[in-house]
């Protein structure tokens, strides 16, 4: 709440300093602004961005820092302890956060939580009457922590507050002073435009990072506690969680397997059905026609997929045991299976092999096509050898951009495929994927320490490798075959 | 394709003689949606000539050209009437199929616009969709004519399996003139086709166009007057639309008949 606040106090002097520092500068040349070397707004926005730069980063700073410092202190005063650190650490948060709140309701009147020598019983009886949740009593050393907690808090609370004020106040007297007709404020004004875009395009960039570290790290994490070469060459996918006790087979081949078999299911159905749907849409469909058509067979690529695991599940899935299930040619078991996945995810792919596949025909020059109706090529003549050869980079590039979708789908999968992980060529049972597993693996109770748990990052870590490497492969080939047309 | 003569576009019995068009248009109107690009256009064309058809932008010189092998039929909005004969034919005949008009009515366009394939394969093209060669040798030797006619065998000899799109501007151009002689077409419209080329590309394509007089009707746009001074024998003046003049090109030239001519050649309208 304070730091709200005082966020909204930094931003009204901003605000402020944008409006003084315009009226300021054309002040100093008598009001003709062709006397300024910027233009008045420029000189406004370099008070603005002296106000909201310094606090940004203290503030950030100051938010990182401060936890970490008061963790710190809080751990020197519990001493060495049998508990584990980390617990101990995390009940002293929850009694913090537990009086914290009981105080701003008024259950506990403010000097006994800040009291020293209060009694860690009628604190735990009073906090448990409040229904801040207590889950064991408090002891004296977790209550003192605690309140030495709230204590730093607050008193850094407030010292950010006060340091934070300050640092705006100077910025915006400092900015305002630098205001002459000569001083040059645009450059500096694109400047930290540059800086703000850059930060922009840098935290998209970290977060992938971020993200490829953490799967990196509870990869090697996995590896410590499960051979990889068990991992990545065993058959059997056969996970017995804790309970259960004995030893897990977590190999990937199965996952792996199902993975590759419904995407090629997939792509079986996509890539014919969309790669003919793009050209009847950019070579022979009537303009109107394909205005309307085009959006519509788009809106396929927004239903959710669950939406379409729905649709496997309970509309695809029986209609095809009704043809070859028991009732009909006996080959199928239950409506979930490779089979049911495939189709379903392929109609989901469609759109995107059509789409895009349609944009790059339609790119083709139509110079390449006079050209070649100019020699005597009939529609399909042209199509075929002219028109295809000259978008197929891109094409293939549509095709593998939905393959990597393919393998990444999850709730199709879930839903349609079954849970069996078998190594099988029969696409009328039932099989399961990668992603599918990381799901199971992680929903309910998870011990992120068990090689069970763990099993999700390194079956993440292979569908990251895998479809990074179609996506290189993908753009490799657009870069290499595209032809450049002016 | 076809052993024999194409029942619709048989050559005629007797032989053109020297007076015979090869191309006679009557009252030629064009449309394109609303916009009346061409009116009531008659002219007659020769055969082994070169034909220059010159006018300012948008006089309907290339929409004309276009309606001599109905290329225009690939533009939807636009609207061709009028009778056109190419021999004695009327080429928009319901039995003439337009894929089998402009297999004998080539046409070369404004920008070189070879085909994203081989240099071989760009002058194969038209023989082999119409079966013109028997064998790969056969094939072979209609490339390398073609290529040479079209002057620019020296150049590729070495390179057929290069990509076309990777020659330079005139180069290429030469390639696409060459890729138009070899389905061996008996008019050929180009259609400015020295537009994007340098000075010397450009004399090297005039040249071209000297020689292929010998086989062939060449009708030429073109926005260069100099140009159709030096390739042709016969020009004609189109302006908004309507030709104004046709006639022989040293007659144009030097003594045309109507004043918009004049105005145009003399650098006052246009």
């Amino acid at each position: 709440m304070a730091v709200f606040w005082l966020i909204g106090i930094v931003l009204a002097l901003a605000a402020a300093g944008l409006v003084l520092g315009r009226a300021r500068a054309l002040a100093c040349v008598g009001g003709d602004a062709r006397g300024l070397h910027s233009r008045p707004v420029y000189h406004g926005w370099t008070v603005a961005v002296a106000v909201l730069g310094p606090v940004g980063l203290v503030l950030t700073f100051w938010l990182l820092v401060q936890p970490l410092y008061v963790g710190a202190v809080v751990s020197a005063m519990l001493g060495d302890s049998a508990d584990p650190r980390g617990l101990l650490l995390a009940e002293v948060r929850r009694a913090a956060e537990g009086l914290e709140a009981a105080v701003e309701t008024g259950v506990i009147p403010a000097a006994l939580a800040e009291d020293a020598r209060a009694d860690a019983a009628e604190i735990t009886r009073r906090l448990k009457a409040a229904g801040q949740v207590v889950t064991s009593d408090l002891t004296a050393p977790v209550l003192r922590a605690a309140q030495r907690t709230l204590a730093l808090n607050a008193s850094g609370d407030r010292a950010m507050a006060g340091v934070v004020l300050a640092v705006a106040l100077a910025g915006l007297v400092l900015a305002l002073r630098r205001i002459a007709p000569a001083f040059r404020a645009r450059p500096v004004v694109e400047r930290d435009l540059r800086a703000l875009l850059i930060a922009a395009a840098s935290i998209a960039v970290l977060t992938t990072l971020g993200i490829v570290l953490s799967l990196v790290f509870n990869t090697v994490g996995f590896f410590r506690l499960y051979p990889a070469a068990e991992f990545f060459t065993g058959l059997d996918w056969a996970p017995s969680f804790s309970g259960r006790g004995g030893a897990s087979d977590l190999g990937v081949l199965p996952l792996l397997w199902g993975t590759l078999y419904i995407s090629v299911v997939a792509l079986a159905v996509a890539v014919p059905i969309g790669l003919f749907a793009a050209i009847y849409l950019s070579e022979y469909a009537a303009p109107r026609f394909r205005a309307l058509a085009k959006p519509l067979l788009e809106v396929l690529a927004g239903i959710p997929t669950i939406v379409y695991g729905l649709f496997a599940l309970l509309t695809v899935g029986p209609l095809l045991m009704r043809v070859f299930g028991e009732a009909g040619l006996g080959w199928m078991q239950s409506g979930t299976a490779v089979i049911t996945a495939g189709l379903v995810m392929g109609i989901m792919l469609i759109p995107f092999v059509s789409s895009l596949s349609d944009d790059i025909i339609s790119a083709v020059p139509q110079a390449l096509r006079d050209g070649s109706y100019g020699l005597g090529a009939t529609r399909s003549e042209t199509i075929r050898q002219v028109v295809l050869p000259a978008a197929l980079p891109g094409i293939v590039g549509a095709i593998l951009l939905a393959a990597s979708r393919a393998i990444g789908e999850t709730m199709i999968v879930v839903l349609g495929a079954g849970a069996a992980a078998r190594l099988s060529l029969n696409p009328f049972e039932a099989m399961t994927t990668v992603t599918a597993k990381i799901v199971s693996q992680l929903t309910g109770d998870a011990d992120f320490a068990s090689p069970e748990a763990l099993v999700a990052f390194a079956l993440g870590m292979t569908l990251f490798v895998l479809t990074l490497g179609l996506n290189v492969v993908a753009l490799v080939i657009v870069r290499r075959y595209r032809e450049h047309y002016e | 394709m076809f052993d024999a003569p194409h029942p619709t576009l048989a050559t005629p019995t007797t032989p053109p003689t020297r007076t015979d068009p090869k191309i006679a248009a009557c009252n030629v109107d064009v449309h394109y949606g609303t916009t009346h690009a061409l009116r009531d256009v008659s002219v007659e064309i020769e055969d082994r000539t070169v034909t220059a058809f010159i006018g300012p932008s948008g006089c309907g010189k290339s929409t004309f050209l276009r309606c001599l092998n109905r290329m225009n039929d690939t533009i939807d909005s636009a609207r061709v009437t009028g009778v056109i004969l190419l021999d004695g034919e009327d080429i928009h005949d319901r039995r003439v199929d337009p894929v089998q008009l402009r297999a004998r009515v080539g046409m070369v366009f404004q920008k070189p616009n070879p085909f994203p394939k081989s240099i071989y394969d760009n002058i194969a093209y038209g023989p082999r969709i119409h079966g013109l060669a028997r064998s790969k040798a056969d094939l072979d030797g209609i490339v390398e004519r073609a290529l040479r006619r079209g002057a620019i065998w020296e150049e590729v000899k070495d390179r057929l399996q290069a990509s076309g799109t990777g020659l330079s501007g005139g180069q290429q151009q030469r390639l696409c003139i060459a890729r138009a002689i070899a389905t061996e077409p008996e008019v050929l419209l180009m259609d400015e086709p020295c537009s994007a080329l340098d000075p010397i590309a450009t004399a090297q394509v005039e040249e071209l166009i000297d020689e292929l007089r010998a086989s062939y009707s060449v009708v030429i746009v073109t926005h260069s007057m100099q140009q159709a001074a030096r390739v042709s024998q016969k020009t004609a003046f189109f302006h908004m639309g309507r030709l104004v003049e046709y006639d022989a090109t040293s007659k144009i030239f030097t003594n045309p008949e109507d004043a918009r001519t004049e105005s145009y050649i003399t650098g006052r309208i246009g």
